[in-house]
């Protein structure tokens, strides 16, 4: 049995239909454009440090991938698949959160 | 329904990811306004957390002791590395984050062949998604590695011609696409896989080295963008809706701040990614060179006397301030100039530094105040009214060649006019061109006098002959 066709948790196939999964690509894809063509440009590294730990979620697919894949080989792939997937979340959030906390710092001083 | 049941269902575990995601989106609309930003990392965090959790439901997730072995690899490794990164060498955090995120895409894609085989890839809903997945993820964790070593300085920042060029990359494409179309008709040769992670990683080499490192925030902006999409395919690929919709929104946001800092560079992103320009240009031409005009040098005392007299001083930084973290010196000279009754302002061209936005960042770390920094569009306007400009370690931004020498490698790009300004006085190490390895008539303008040094070696003296006027 195959590790994609138990990840996606059902028998003999893709769990969502294709269609449905191109709509929320499609959606989804609106749905970021919206949300950040109105960032200031002073916020631009913060956001881009931002995005860049929401990528992170690749960690999902290693989680999901390395329980049903078997020999040595695939799961040294997959440790290091996961391992990279948490320093991008991980670090990501962090880094950010300590470029964000200097504007926050400066906003109370003026208050 | 018993409780284990009832929290494996797929059904509960995708509605934690609708709330996950939904958290994302929050978080990203909250990371829009500097008040609601810190909360809005903090939001998107806990949607991690949350679809973290809601995928370890999963009846099938197994191997516990290997994940818990990677997640503590790599929180020893990104922890650290995201507490004590200074805040100058944020962009190249960000490219090598971004890196790892491709890396992680690329090596899942791989796992899943290797576990599936060509005739599970031979189901195209499931197959090209994974080798899309595999292509742009392995480019990704490549360029993102060759844009971090060149700002970290590792390796040169100069545009590395590649022989070949355009063409190599269409090839090595090429080739990855037509091992990816051999996979799709069913072969299970893992050599064939390879070939794709091979042939993307040089073709992340030979994509991101002939483009100069001023172009770099373009470039992981675009990686950014180009990691999300690849999330996005192995989501598609893995069925997980999650990844889908987080991988989108990143694919999207990167697309458009891509396409705004080309913009505020009066690039095209293809003009930019086609490499070229930054090293290309005819390098310096030195005092008396090309440009003719002398230089005029001054000293921290005379620089000193010039802007405590002022009505107004605008401080103008750049890439030279970061590399000499020199931004609390600078907040001190703010300090000292408005004690003095000297209106303070910052203009901040939109791409000084590395990144949009690196200047504020180092500013705020200095607790400069939020509404001394002038944007350019709102700054252009006051160099008339200014007295003296102080550009600290920014060149190319301020370049009047982008107004009015068509020939320039930088016309059209939209600069800050401290030539405007009374008196400019501006502080390098060096008569050394600036990233874009071209020359600036500004040096050579009556109004300007240059104060050699150290950026933050200056600035600490100007603070302190100020103090003794």
């Amino acid at each position: 049995m195959s590790g994609f066709i138990l990840a996606a948790g059902a028998e003999g196939g893709s769990q969502i239909p294709l269609i449905i999964e191109i709509a929320i690509v499609v959606l989804s894809g609106f749905l970021g454009f919206q949300l950040i063509s109105k960032v200031p440009n002073t916020l631009h590294t913060p956001l881009m440090s931002g995005t860049n730990a929401i990528h992170g979620i690749v960690l999902l697919g290693g989680l999901l991938v390395i329980g049903v894949a078997s020999g040595f080989v695939n799961d040294l792939i997959l440790v290091i698949a996961i391992a990279f997937g948490t320093i991008n979340v991980v670090g990501g959030f962090l880094v950010t959160d300590r470029m964000l906390e200097m504007f926050k710092a400066k906003k109370d001083d003026e208050q | 329904m018993t409780f284990a049941s009832f929290v494996q269902d797929t059904d509960f575990i995708n509605a934690l990811y609708i709330v996950a995601f939904s958290l994302f989106a929050i978080g990203i609309a909250g990371l829009t306004g500097p008040r609601t930003a810190v909360r809005g990392n903090r939001v998107a965090a806990v949607g991690m957390a949350i679809a973290v959790v809601a995928t370890l439901l999963y009846e099938q997730v197994g191997d516990w002791e290997l994940i818990a072995i990677g997640i503590v690899i790599g929180a020893v490794v990104g922890v650290p590395a995201a507490r004590t990164v200074k805040m100058t060498q944020m962009p190249q955090m960000v490219a090598l984050f971004n890196g790892v995120g491709g890396g992680a895409v690329a090596l899942i894609a791989w796992a899943e062949f290797r576990d599936r085989g060509g005739e599970g890839l031979s189901q195209l809903e499931f197959g090209i998604p994974l080798v899309f997945a595999a292509i742009v993820g392995s480019i990704s964790f490549w360029g993102s590695n060759i844009a971090f070593a060149k700002l970290q300085e590792l390796i040169s920042g100069k545009p590395l011609k590649i022989p070949g060029g355009v063409f190599l990359n269409l090839a090595l494409l090429a080739i990855a696409v037509g091992c990816g179309i051999a996979i799709l008709a069913g072969s299970d040769n893992e050599l064939l896989f390879i070939a794709i992670l091979v042939s993307a990683a040089i073709l992340g080499n030979t994509f991101v080295l002939p483009i100069g490192g001023a172009d770099m925030p373009v470039v992981i902006s675009t990686l950014n963008a180009f990691t999300g999409l690849s999330a996005a395919a192995a989501g598609m690929a893995l069925d997980n809706i999650a990844l889908i919709v987080a991988g989108m929104i990143v694919g999207a946001s990167g697309t458009i701040l891509t396409q705004q800092m080309a913009e505020a560079m009066n690039r095209t992103i293809v003009s930019v990614l086609m490499g070229g320009f930054g090293g290309e240009a005819p390098a310096v031409a030195g005092p008396g060179g090309e440009t003719g005009g002398t230089v005029r040098s001054t000293s921290a005392a005379d620089a000193a006397i010039q802007m405590a007299y002022a009505r107004q001083v605008v401080v103008v930084p750049g890439y030279g301030m970061a590399v000499a973290q020199a931004q609390h010196a600078v907040r001190e000279l703010g300090k000292a100039l408005e004690g003095r009754g000297v209106e303070v302002k910052f203009g901040i061209h939109p791409v000084a530094g590395r990144m949009p936005g690196h200047m504020n960042v180092l500013l705020a770390e200095a607790d400069v105040p939020y509404d001394q920094l002038k944007e350019m569009d709102e700054i252009n306007g006051e160099f008339g009214r200014t007295d003296v400009s102080l550009v600290i370690g920014a060149n190319d931004v301020t370049n009047p060649d982008a107004r009015n020498k068509t020939d320039s490698p930088i016309y059209g790009m939209p600069i800050l006019n401290v030539d405007d300004s009374q008196s400019v006085i501006v502080l390098k190490r060096s008569m050394s061109s600036g990233f874009a390895g071209i020359d600036n008539p500004l040096f050579y303008n009556p109004k300007t006098q240059m104060l050699f040094g150290d950026a933050k070696a200056s600035v600490s003296e100007i603070v302190s002959e100020l103090q003794g006027i």
